[in-house]
């Protein structure tokens, strides 16, 4: 592919071979642990700045109260389909993505909502797109599992586990391409795509690994380890790595020629560090980094899960190192903020919030005639009819077999 | 299962009876040798049940949605379906129109019972799809035991004179209110439905018999208009019917869009839409 892509420019094809010195100075055996190694051990003083951390503290709250508020428009009936709520993961969306730049991209699966909040998509515009209305960030196209913004560099939420990877993979290397054939060397953009630990199973998870290693791109893996897929838990579908009681996602990294880092999923400070390092690592152009951050979710699969398989012990045990808490305390404790910092934060979360829902609620259903349009580029002949309305004012569209054709 | 020792259900979540409760009880009953989860891996899935199969097992996959069932099409369609013909006979799989690959879609819980345990044992692989919407809304008293329901055989749920409804799956409960509201109108249209029950192979003589009867066809279904299974029998109807039809063999049908979030209402073949094809059927 690199080198079809490079015959018409022999003298740059030297820049893009994946095999050049470069690439062979880069060890990969690192696989690093740092969620056992100090797991007690709490963080660093001056790891953050009180800046940064009220920003991170801010956003996990905020993702938080709006998945709350999700569930409670959810059960009024106000959504559509399944939503899949990251109530507890916060950590890893925050943790990785407040590290990025506009113009860095993130692919998500169907729990989306907190990766966009993160990634900076109004909460208002994805409240809109939850419930269906034109003024979502997908013009009510997309709900719940499909939150796209091009403004934010969402390349969106995918339904099908497993399919936002290798399109993650895709968009690193137009990073790289711009970098190493076109020759603009500001070209440091990454992408992170983000899955779960069932997703792990998935063959374009391998396919994926591969070619970011191949062609050395600006990829970030991030596997939110919630231990569980639907009903199957992650230890009764994955095979221990070898040598292991458990099987360890980050391992599978080294394989495919990239380090594997495992982190502790329900520390924000602890993710933002290794986070930290692979996007360095990727804004180099030393290769892809993938990342286990081991987590849980403190709701249902879906709001339509009864949740009855996790046991209470479990979900006990994952409560008590709720991410947000954790921050907290040591904001406090560090002087990184006040209580009435933490109080006006909570504050201005829940305005946004509440104004997310009264901006959905009062947002205009989309037209009818968006049916039919951005399904081919041009809508003329298709969502057009050749008199110039939409087909769908045409007699017959709803009632009879009038055809969009 | 009790029958055949070697039958084996096997999928995602299916162990704690799967996310439509299809699959309750069946591991208490049966042992987790036998109905056990997978990974995530629906190419896996089904490329592992070809292989189950080949070596003489019935193989018993769930995929767990049906649009799902895209990432195992490569398997499916390149492989399960033509598994015997390139091994000359020597292999079989024995679990969409492609030639060797039988498409069922059952309308109530009676029949899917009877359909799924005909597929089971039939030698040729088989696609089940369950309709999602029936899980939620229909309840029908199933016959306890063993039966099975004949593969390729349509159902004609009521006869009539005018005009022939065809359809399967789901679409079935819509063509009968479509049909109950077509006896009300004045003067009263008399429709026939058919419930196809199997899209691969399907009833050409039952559907050609009908039309030959009332001279008028409406195929509907929920996929959308163009390149679907209602284009094969129109075709097929003009085809051997053409000097008994009276109006030209019609459509109602899902719109050429992806399913929309919004307007789901609009996309679908409601009652409404079919109504309005047969008066439009009857007036030509
Ligand atoms: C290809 C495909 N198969 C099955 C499903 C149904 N499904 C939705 S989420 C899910 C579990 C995914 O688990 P995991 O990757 O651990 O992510 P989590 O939900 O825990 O965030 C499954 C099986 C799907 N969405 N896509
Ligand atoms: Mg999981």
């Amino acid at each position: 592919m690199l080198s079809s892509m490079t015959n018409r420019a022999p003298a740059q094809r030297a820049a893009v071979r994946t095999r050049g010195p470069q690439r062979a100075a880069l060890r990969v055996c690192a696989v690093a642990t740092t969620a056992k190694k100090d797991a007690a051990a709490a963080p660093a003083k001056g790891l953050i700045t009180p800046e940064a951390a009220k920003e991170v503290y801010y956003d996990m709250v905020l993702g938080r109260e709006f998945e709350e508020m999700c569930a409670q428009m959810y059960y009024r009936g106000k959504m559509f389909g399944f939503v899949h709520l990251y109530s507890g993961q916060e950590a890893v969306s925050s943790g990785v993505i407040k590290l990025l730049r506009p113009d860095d991209h993130v692919c998500s699966t169907y729990r989306d909502h907190v990766h966009a909040l993160s990634k900076g998509v109004p909460a208002r515009e994805i409240m809109a797109e939850l419930f269906g209305k034109s003024t979502g960030c997908c013009r009510g196209q997309g709900g719940s599992m499909h939150i796209f913004s091009a403004k934010h560099g969402v390349l969106g939420g995918y339904a099908f586990i497993g399919e936002g990877i290798p399109i993650g993979v895709g968009a690193a290397f137009k990073s790289a391409y711009r970098r190493n054939v076109l020759g603009d060397e500001s070209s440091d953009s990454v992408t992170v795509s983000f899955f779960g630990d069932g997703t792990c199973n998935v063959g374009q998870f391998y396919e994926s690994l591969n070619m970011a290693a191949l062609y050395k791109l600006p990829h970030i893996f991030v596997v939110e380890n919630n231990k569980w897929a639907i009903g199957m838990s992650h230890g009764r579908a994955t095979n221990p790595t070898l040598g292991d009681e458990d099987p360890y996602i980050y391992k599978k990294g080294p394989a495919f020629g990239m380090p594997g880092v495992h982190v502790d999923g329900m520390d924000v400070l602890k993710v933002r560090e290794v986070a930290q390092e692979a996007i360095a690592r990727a804004r180099r152009g030393d290769g892809p980094t993938l990342i286990e951050a081991e987590t849980y979710r403190f709701r249902g699969h879906s709001l339509a899960d009864p949740d009855e398989l996790r046991s209470k012990e479990e979900k006990a045990k994952y409560a008590a190192r709720d991410p947000i808490p954790q921050l907290k305390d040591y904001m406090l404790a560090n002087g990184l903020a006040t209580e009435a910092d933490i109080k006006e934060i909570h504050d201005k979360v829940m305005a946004e919030v509440e104004d997310s829902v009264k901006f959905a609620d009062e947002s205009p259903k989309p037209d009818k005639g968006q049916l039919l349009e951005n399904v081919f580029a041009d809508p003329r002949g298709f969502g057009i009819a050749p008199d110039g309305r939409y087909r769908y004012e045409l007699p017959g569209f709803t009632t009879g077999t009038a055809q969009v054709s | 299962m009790e029958a055949d020792d070697t039958a084996c259900v096997f999928g995602e979540d299916i162990a704690f009876g799967g996310v439509f409760r299809a699959t309750v009880g069946l591991q208490e009953r049966f042992g987790q040798a036998r109905v056990f989860n997978t990974p995530l891996t629906e190419q896996g899935i089904v490329g592992f049940g070809i292989g189950l199969a080949a070596l003489g097992t019935t193989a018993i996959a769930e995929i767990q949605f049906a649009d799902y069932i895209y990432p195992a099409f490569d398997q499916l369609v390149n492989e399960a379906a033509k598994m015997r013909y390139r091994s000359g006979g020597l292999f079989d799989c024995g679990g969409l129109t492609v030639p060797g690959l039988k498409v069922v879609m059952p309308s109530s819980p009676a029949e899917a019972k009877g359909l799924l345990l005909a597929c089971i044992r039939e030698p040729d692989p088989c696609v089940f799809f369950e309709p999602k919407m029936l899980y939620r809304t229909m309840v029908e008293e199933v016959p306890a035991g063993d039966y099975v329901l004949p593969l390729g055989v349509a159902r004609t749920l009521a006869e009539g004179s005018d005009v022939t409804l065809v359809g399967w799956g789901a679409q079935v409960l819509v063509l009968q209110q479509a049909a109950r509201a077509a006896a009300a109108l004045s003067p009263p249209v008399s429709c026939e439905v058919l419930d196809l029950r199997t899209i691969m192979p399907w009833d050409v003589g039952a559907v050609t018999r009908s039309v030959n009867k009332t001279g008028r066809l409406i195929v509907s279904h929920e996929a959308p208009l163009t390149g679907h299974f209602g284009a094969e029998i129109a075709a097929r109807v003009a085809e051997r019917c053409f000097l008994r039809l009276e109006a030209p063999p019609m459509r109602v049908c899902g719109a050429d869009t992806p399913f929309p979030l919004v307007y789901e209402p609009l996309y679908l073949p409601g009652v409404d839409r079919v109504l309005e094809a047969i008066r439009a059927s009857v007036s030509y």
